[in-house]
Order: C-alpha cells, then sequence, then structure tokens
C-alpha cells in the first residue's frame, strides 16, 4: 500500500458521503419503495390502503399478451439504435480528425443534437414527420416519391422514433471517439504502415483496437439509456399511437402507470426492467473480461 | 496525387451529409419560428418562410412570463451544476486513488442507479420531498437533479483522475501537504477539462428536464423554461410558431455553451471503466 493510500484511505467516506447521501434519500429509497409496491394492488381505487397481493402484478405482466411483443421490440430498440450510434459516431470521429478546412465549424455542427433539449428535439422531428406538413414527406414528394404515412403505421412509426434517437445519440459517440482517437500515438501508424499495411489493415489493427477500450463504457451506458428512454418514443408517436402499438417497455409502464394509474403493476414492471438490464450490463461485462483475459 | 484529391472529395461529401442530418431539424424550427400567423400549416420548404417574421419572439419576450422562466431555470441549472461538480469531483477521487472496502461494490451500485426506469422514482420521490418540505421550491428539484446527474459525472471524474499520475500527489504529500491539499492543489487544477464536462453536463440536466419538474413544481411561479414552454404548447389554440421560437430561445444558451466548450468536451470524456 503506498503512501498516499494508507494515509488517506479515511478520507474516502468523507469523499463520498454526500455522494452517497443524495443517491440514497433520490434514487435509493424511492427504488426500495417501488420494489415493496410491486408486490401490492396499489392503484387508483387502493391508493391510501394499498393490500399485499403477493406475486398477482408479476403473473399478470407475464400473462399479458403484449409482454413478449414489447419486450422484443425494446431489444431490437436498443440494437438498432446503438448500431447507428456507433457507426455514425466513429465514422464521424474519423472524418474529424482528418486534416480538414473548417474542421472546428463542422464538429460545433455536428454536436447539436446532443446540445439541443431532448423533449424538444422529439416534438420538432415529430412535426417533421406530419403526413401533410412535415418536412420529411415534403422532400420525399420532391424526389418524386410518395408520402409516407410515418406516425400512422406500427413499423414505420417505429422507424421514425429510431431515425429521432440515432439522430439525438451519434454525437456523444462522436465526442467519445474523437477523444480516443487523438490519444492514439501516431508511431502505432507509422510501425503498421511500415510493415505495410493499407489504410483498411491500420483501421481493423491499430485504430479499432485502441477504440475499444475507450468506447466500451460508453457503449454500456449508451446501451442503458436508450433501452430507457422515455421521451423519444413517448414524444415522437403521441403516447404509443397508432392505437398502442408504438411502445418500449418504459413508454409502456409509463402508461400504466400515469395514464391509468395502475401503480403496483407499474411498479412490478419496473422491477423487470431493471433486472432485465442489470442482466444485459453483466453480460457486457462478463464478455469484457473474457476479453482482457485473452 | 489524383488519388488523394478524391478522397478529399469523398471526405467532405461525407461530413456535409452527416451535418445536414445533424442540423436540418434545427434549421426547420428556425423556419417555423419566423412563420406568420396565419401560415402555420404551410407545405414550403424555404428556409425564410414567405411574410417572415420575428413577431413570435415578441410576443413570448414580452408577453408571456418568459424572464421569470429564464430566472428559475438559471437557479436551478446553476445550483445544480455546482453541486454536480462538488460532489462528483470528490467521489470520483476516491474512486481513483482510494482502495477501500466494497469499492467495486460501489462502482457498480452508480451504474445500477441507471437501470430503474427514472419515472418510477417519482411518486416515492414526491412523498419524501411533501415530507421534507420541499415540494414547490427549487431546493427539491436541484437535489434531484444531481442524483440524476452525479452518476455520469462521477464516471467522468474518476476517468480523468485515472489518466493523471499519482506521482504527483506523493510528492505533495512529502512536501508536507495533508491528502486533501493535495487533492485541492494538485489535482483539482489538472482536471480543469473533466469539471468542465461535469460542470455542462450538470447544467444541462438542470435546463432541459421537465417531467420531475411538472411533479415537484405544481406553483406556476416557479415554473422552469420546459414547463413554460410546455404550457405554450398545451394552449388551446396550439400556438406553433411561438413554441418554435421559445424552443430557439431555450437551445440558445446551452449550444452556445456546448461550442464554447467544445474543445473541452473531446479532451475530457474519459469515461472511467467500471473495473479498474
Amino acid at each position: 500500500m503506498s503512501l498516499l493510500e494508507s494515509r488517506a484511505n479515511r478520507l474516502a467516506g468523507w469523499f463520498l458521503a454526500p455522494t452517497a447521501a443524495v443517491l440514497l434519500l433520490v434514487v435509493a429509497y424511492p427504488f426500495l419503495y417501488n420494489v415493496g409496491m410491486s408486490f401490492t394492488n396499489w392503484n387508483m381505487f387502493h391508493f391510501r390502503d394499498p393490500q399485499f397481493n403477493g406475486l398477482t402484478n408479476y403473473a399478470r405482466l407475464f400473462g399479458e399478451s403484449d409482454f413478449w411483443r414489447i419486450f422484443g421490440k425494446t431489444f431490437l430498440w436498443t440494437g438498432v439504435n446503438l448500431v447507428f450510434h456507433v457507426t455514425l459516431g466513429v465514422g464521424a470521429a474519423l472524418l474529424l480528425n482528418r486534416k480538414l478546412p473548417g474542421r472546428a465549424v463542422y464538429r460545433a455542427l455536428l454536436i447539436l443534437p446532443w446540445a439541443m433539449p431532448q423533449y424538444i428535439s422529439a416534438l420538432t422531428w415529430r412535426g417533421m414527420f406530419n403526413l401533410e406538413y412535415g418536412a420529411v414527406n415534403l422532400w420525399l414528394g420532391k424526389l418524386g416519391l410518395g408520402a409516407v404515412p410515418w406516425l400512422g403505421q406500427e413499423w414505420t412509426a417505429f422507424a421514425a422514433a429510431v431515425i429521432t434517437n440515432i439522430w439525438l445519440g451519434f454525437p456523444f459517440i462522436m465526442v467519445v471517439a474523437l477523444g480516443g482517437l487523438q490519444s492514439i500515438p501516431e508511431e502505432l501508424y507509422e510501425a503498421a504502415r511500415i510493415d505495410g499495411a493499407g489504410p483498411w489493415r491500420r483501421f481493423t489493427n491499430v485504430t479499432l483496437p485502441m477504440l475499444r477500450p475507450v468506447l466500451a463504457p460508453a457503449v454500456v451506458l449508451g446501451t442503458i439509456w436508450t433501452f430507457n428512454n422515455l421521451n423519444v418514443m413517448w414524444l415522437v408517436t403521441k403516447q404509443g399511437e397508432p392505437a398502442d402499438t408504438s411502445h418500449i417497455l418504459v413508454t409502456y409502464v409509463y402508461k400504466a402507470a400515469f395514464t391509468y394509474y395502475r401503480y403496483g403493476y407499474a411498479a412490478a414492471f419496473s422491477v423487470v426492467i431493471f433486472l432485465t438490464l442489470l442482466g444485459i450490463v453483466s453480460i457486457y461485462q462478463r464478455a469484457a473480461t473474457l476479453e482482457e483475459a485473452r | 496525387m489524383m488519388r488523394r484529391a478524391w478522397t478529399q472529395v469523398w471526405v467532405h461529401l461525407l461530413v456535409w451529409l452527416l451535418v445536414l442530418f445533424a442540423a436540418y431539424p434545427v434549421l426547420r424550427i428556425v423556419t417555423i419560428s419566423l412563420r406568420p400567423g396565419d401560415q402555420l400549416y404551410s407545405t414550403e420548404l424555404s428556409v425564410i418562410p414567405a411574410g417572415a417574421t420575428l413577431d413570435a419572439y415578441r410576443q413570448i419576450l414580452f408577453e408571456k412570463p418568459f424572464g421569470l422562466w429564464i430566472r428559475n431555470s438559471l437557479i436551478v441549472s446553476l445550483s445544480t451544476a455546482v453541486i454536480g461538480v462538488a460532489l462528483a469531483s470528490l467521489a470520483g477521487y476516491a474512486f481513483s486513488r482510494f482502495r477501500f472496502r466494497a469499492r467495486g461494490a460501489a462502482l457498480q451500485g452508480i451504474l445500477v442507479t441507471q437501470m430503474f426506469p427514472a419515472t418510477m422514482l417519482l411518486l416515492p420521490l414526491y412523498m419524501i420531498m411533501r415530507k421534507l418540505h420541499l415540494v414547490d421550491t427549487l431546493t427539491g428539484v436541484v437535489i434531484a437533479y444531481a442524483a440524476t446527474a452525479l452518476p455520469f459525472c462521477i464516471w467522468t471524474m474518476k476517468g480523468y483522475y485515472d489518466t493523471i499520475p499519482q506521482d504527483l500527489e506523493e510528492a505533495a504529500l512529502i512536501d508536507g501537504c495533508s491528502p486533501f491539499q493535495a487533492f485541492v492543489r494538485v489535482t483539482l487544477p489538472l482536471s480543469a477539462p473533466a469539471l468542465v464536462i461535469t460542470g455542462l453536463f450538470s447544467f444541462m440536466t438542470g435546463w432541459s428536464e421537465f417531467i420531475v419538474a411538472r411533479v415537484l413544481l405544481p406553483d406556476s411561479r416557479l415554473h422552469t423554461l420546459p414547463l413554460g414552454l410546455e404550457s405554450l404548447a398545451s394552449t388551446y389554440q396550439t400556438e406553433w410558431a411561438n413554441y418554435a421560437a421559445g424552443s430557439l430561445l431555450v437551445c440558445v444558451p446551452v449550444v452556445v455553451l456546448f461550442l464554447v466548450l467544445s474543445r473541452f468536451l473531446v479532451s475530457g470524456l474519459t469515461l472511467g471503466g467500471v473495473k479498474g
């Protein structure tokens, strides 16, 4: 144990105490409260006197005809978004990392979607997907293509939400990747060049392996944020339209809790979401550990 | 040489495509905000609409309590930023430098706080805040926002501290500094880029959030910008031009902050791994 560690170990508690207090108050207590409530019939009729009803909420939720469809859709939503976030983000970072006149301006413009408050972006995109007046269909018309009823059908509405969220999310990955690219020493590329590696080989053998450790935490965070992103799906499809087909798990929970006041049921649903995410992230981390061990 | 020129052309083409994708929706809001009241539904695509007017901006700035919303939002966002930076810089340091018991578990725990759907925490949060007499106070939302922003901020700070060699602090200790002095005088100044990001991120959390605010701030005198905007959007006759103008006014400060600080964004955003 180094000098610093031995002398300062006691300090750790003081450094962490304020954070712990805030997180306990705002996250841990409400979380435990919800877990408790997921075993009750807490709803509009039993708001003041919820009664214990065991696993009823859980049984009901898994018996729901829509459950597995929404579950699957949430995975698809997360997967598609992340693939595009990473490819567009890393792609943009590679482009911006070159000697390019006006690079600072381009970088600033590409960060715009991240800087905008999410609900404003979501509502703007919703407007752009409007059938008659939306910019997307107007441009399609100019190109001689027919108008698409984006928000009127299940899968086009899904696509609309995905496009919105890709737009929102790629700048974050881009910024992380740019930082990563700038920390790769030029000598590695030199060495690869001397070994006769072409641009593609240099990308796969130098750039990618060096970027991976930088991107991994960003991808974990991105997965959690996307999986639990209420704003985009909820606002773009206007609370699940058409006919409640446009839901991912969190929007479904939100509707159950705040439109139908089925709190106990929604609480059980949130616990399932939480456990699912916990599962995904631990699989990620196990994969990362195996990767390092190799 | 020919080949290099072609590469340049391709690179520019791709960058322009991406920029178009990123900036077009923003441009669209500008256009809508300039439309005169009788043309809100229009199939025009030109950037400056026919009969463009700044009337919507005038209405928002002078006929709505915009100043009040800005004041509330500034108080909330700046306080969130200060608390976020203070707590995250401390906690991140503990995670980066001290090998205490349950350190790994605590780091995981911070990640785990992000996994529960935040909206379901609202109701119990409201109940605690009411017990603490923090409903309808800006303090209440600031605490809630700080908790929202902290996990990401701690990760950022820890990741950045990890890249600073410990030798510097050890030297300070040998020179007679206390560990806390070593942290404040040596490590903190070196961490400026990460501190900037942490502040920016916390500020943004306060500036753009409205679900928590709607629950914790029923009193319209305490409404923040997003709540004010929402009231614009939900008035009987949806005032699209006003809403667009309001949105732009809300975006301008954060966008400017982002652009001014984008230099730090790239250098300061080293998310620490969960392990290590």
